[in-house]
């Protein structure tokens, strides 16, 4: 068989389901993510000592355990204790941890860097403590964390593969079981590389986009000076 | 359960130990290629010719976009096999994760290099050192403590990534650890046990790197530590 | 001046009881009392680390007094629990570094309270917030964002946001000192505006000659206490008041 039939009978078709579940997993896995990063970040630096215990607990637990690990942890320990997760289920468990781990760290040190001030005003003004957060610190937090946030989205899309060691056959699976199945590795792996390198540059070409939409313009009165 | 879990890690406890050894040698394998080839690259990247660079971008690009998977299936079942080398899959994981390393150390030294402000060169020129000399003796150094904080950050990724080596069957913790469940049974427990040592290695790792930091540190560098 | 101070006052807006304040071993505040009628401006001067600041923070309780009582129109502002934030809603406070929400237009900036602690309609608060920004002089200014105005434009627009929420008392902590001389005199003219339109202010400052022309009483606090108190006409004109000369000679100095 030729290569030009190779690659748009066999592979195609197999790459093109592999790909829809690797996007189902990541469009699942990455907002909750995202939100759940934002939860822990604001529970380390605004909660009660037992929120931030908790919180800390989860970033430490799931920055220090191998993803794949936790992955066998929900799928193959879990039923031992009577959950039983989908395969699917478990992977967005697994992912959406991960990813908010990475994220609650990056919106965390934002946190951080909003000056004082901000919440000061905010609460003079008859503001509480949550509708401080929820509109002033966090909008300005999350434009800051952002590209820690692509960066961890980018992660996302690469550790989707290991969905594949617990019985998803994403966009790696498909390719594994077409290389096992035609002997041909290495275009099929190369293949696969270049489907996960577009996926990749995309998204950075995309966050770039939206970064420059959501910031704020920072620019000087002319002659005068700025505060 | 627990009354179960210490016999059983007691019994264990040599395989268990090979296998925190091999991770532990896969986790300085893979920093030190990493390294060793790293920071070549992130000269090339600054001070090569265009061709240099080219050549060095597109490796960065693709050993950061691959998933750490693809790239071990990619060379233990084709790029490996299709040279000839008959290679154990230690090996093999060595060189994945050496080069991939390399690709992400070099962006860090990369960063480090370029923060430098053009005058330090300016001063080491006007000293009368040559470009290689200012190099070698004013902006690394500096970069590498500039650098070191980051280069810290690459410890807990690479110790986590040694786990998914289990794909291609490297006997390091996570796959001893799989076995052991194969055959005890004792799922949740030895997989908690398992996660609490990658913890414990995470810690132990990120403390000695604190301590050289701060052992190398010099006031002027410091860095904002979240 | 013992008149003023009558519990009884029912037109008594703002009232200060034998407030205290320490931070660690420091003692910042002590028994501080005082009370403000309604219309009445009152200025706090005094050298830097005397408390003017931290006192004003204890008054809508952003800082917690150690002990002592605020009233505000009657009711008990300190132990209020989450009452705290109506109460504020009542007190307008304008910081020396202006505070604006840098990611907020201008126009956002004096809306977000009406639209959030208010639960105002949008119309509305487009409404009310238009008029407090063309008050202070800077309706031009709404769609810009707070890095691209100049330091008295921010502190004119961070006025505005707190005079949209219609408070019973302003509260100045040091308006202009991070202003450069040139830009003081616009936010200034400003909080003359709206003492001559009969807002009740407390302003925490250093400019005398501002604080002689526009105050009612000014108030001067050294280590902690009010030591010395007067209106501006027995200050200039009267006998008495040494420290406060001296104080007030001394920033003259470098005028």
């Amino acid at each position: 068989m030729d290569q030009i039939t190779f690659l748009t009978q066999i592979i195609a078709p197999a790459f093109a389901s592999g790909l829809v579940m690797t996007l189902a997993l990541i469009a699942v896995a990455a907002p909750f993510g995202f939100l759940l990063g934002c939860a822990v970040a604001v529970g380390r630096a605004y909660g009660s000592a037992p929120v931030r215990l908790l919180s800390r607990g989860f970033v430490i637990f799931c920055k220090g355990c191998p993803l794949l690990l936790l992955l066998f942890i929900l799928y193959f320990g879990m039923p031992s204790v009577g959950i039983m997760l989908t395969p699917f289920v478990a992977s967005v468990i697994g992912f959406v941890c991960c990813n908010a781990a990475y994220n609650s760290e990056y919106i965390r040190g934002a946190i951080h860097s909003i000056k004082e001030g901000q919440m000061t005003a905010a609460q003079a003004l008859g503001m509480s403590k949550w509708q401080a957060i929820r509109w002033i610190v966090l909008p300005q937090a999350l434009r800051k964390a952002f590209p820690g946030i692509t960066n961890e989205f980018i992660y996302l899309i690469k550790y989707s593969s290991l969905a594949y060691m617990i019985t998803i056959i994403e966009l790696t699976g498909a390719a594994k079981m077409i290389a096992t199945k035609y002997f041909e590795y290495n275009e099929t792996f190369l293949c696969v590389g270049i489907v996960y390198l577009a996926l990749v540059t995309v998204t950075t070409v995309v966050a770039h986009f939206i970064e420059r939409k959501y910031a704020i313009p920072s620019g000087h009165a002319a002659g005068s000076t700025a505060a | 359960m627990a009354e179960a879990l210490i016999p059983i890690l007691i019994d264990w406890l040599p395989y268990l130990m090979q296998g925190i050894l091999l991770t532990i040698g896969l986790v300085a394998a893979a920093l030190a290629i990493g390294f060793a080839i790293g920071l070549p690259m992130a000269l090339g990247q600054i001070y090569g010719a265009k061709p240099v660079r080219y050549v060095i971008e597109v490796y960065v690009w693709f050993f950061r976009g691959l998933p750490l998977l693809v790239l071990l299936f990619l060379f233990y079942f084709g790029i490996f096999p299709a040279l000839g080398l008959d290679f154990p899959a230690l090996a093999i994981a060595i060189v994945v994760l050496g080069m991939r390393g390399a690709a992400y150390q070099s962006q860090i030294f990369r960063g480090a290099i370029l923060s430098i402000s053009e005058g330090q060169m300016t001063a080491a020129r006007s000293l009368g050192m040559t470009r290689w000399q200012a190099i070698r003796s004013i902006i690394l150094p500096q970069a590498m403590l500039i650098a070191l904080p980051g280069w810290s950050n690459e410890y807990p990724i690479i110790l986590t990534d040694t786990a998914v080596c289990y794909a291609i069957g490297v006997m390091e913790l996570l796959t001893r650890t799989t076995q052991i469940v194969s055959q005890t049974y004792l799922t949740m427990p030895i997989y908690l046990a398992c996660a609490c040592v990658y913890i414990a290695l995470n810690y132990a790792g990120m403390k000695c790197l604190n301590m050289l930091e701060n052992k190398v540190m010099v006031p002027g560098f410091g860095h904002a530590s979240t | 001046m013992q008149v003023r101070d009558t519990m009884m006052d029912t037109d008594c807006v703002l009232k200060v009881e034998n407030l205290c304040k320490s931070f660690g071993s420091t003692r910042v505040l002590f028994d501080i009392s005082f009370s403000v009628k309604k219309g009445e401006t009152k200025a706090f001067i005094g050298p830097s680390g005397t408390g003017k600041s931290t006192l004003l923070r204890c008054i809508n309780q952003i800082t917690e007094p150690d002990s002592g009582k605020v009233w505000l129109d009657g009711e008990e502002v300190t132990n209020s629990g989450p009452r705290i934030n109506f109460f504020r809603q009542k007190m307008g406070m304008v910081f020396q570094n202006f505070n604006l929400f840098d990611h907020l237009t201008v126009q956002k900036n004096v809306e977000i309270a009406l639209l959030k602690v208010r639960g105002m309609p949008q119309a509305e608060a487009t409404k009310k917030a238009t008029f407090e920004l063309e008050r202070v002089g800077l309706a031009d200014k709404a769609d810009c964002y707070p890095a691209q105005l100049s330091g008295g434009q921010a502190q004119r627009v961070s006025i505005a946001r707190a005079l949209a929420m219609d408070p019973d008392v302003m509260l100045f902590d040091e308006p202009t000192s991070a202003l450069d001389p040139e830009l003081t005199r616009e936010v200034l003219e400003v909080i003359r505006m709206l003492s001559r339109q009969g807002m009740t202010m407390l302003i925490v400052t250093h400019e005398m000659r501002f604080a002689l022309s526009v105050a009612n009483e000014v108030l001067f606090m050294e280590n902690g206490t009010i030591a010395e108190r007067g209106t501006p006409d027995d200050i200039v004109n009267g006998p008495g008041f040494e420290r406060m000369k001296k104080f007030i000679g001394k920033i003259e100095e470098y005028r």
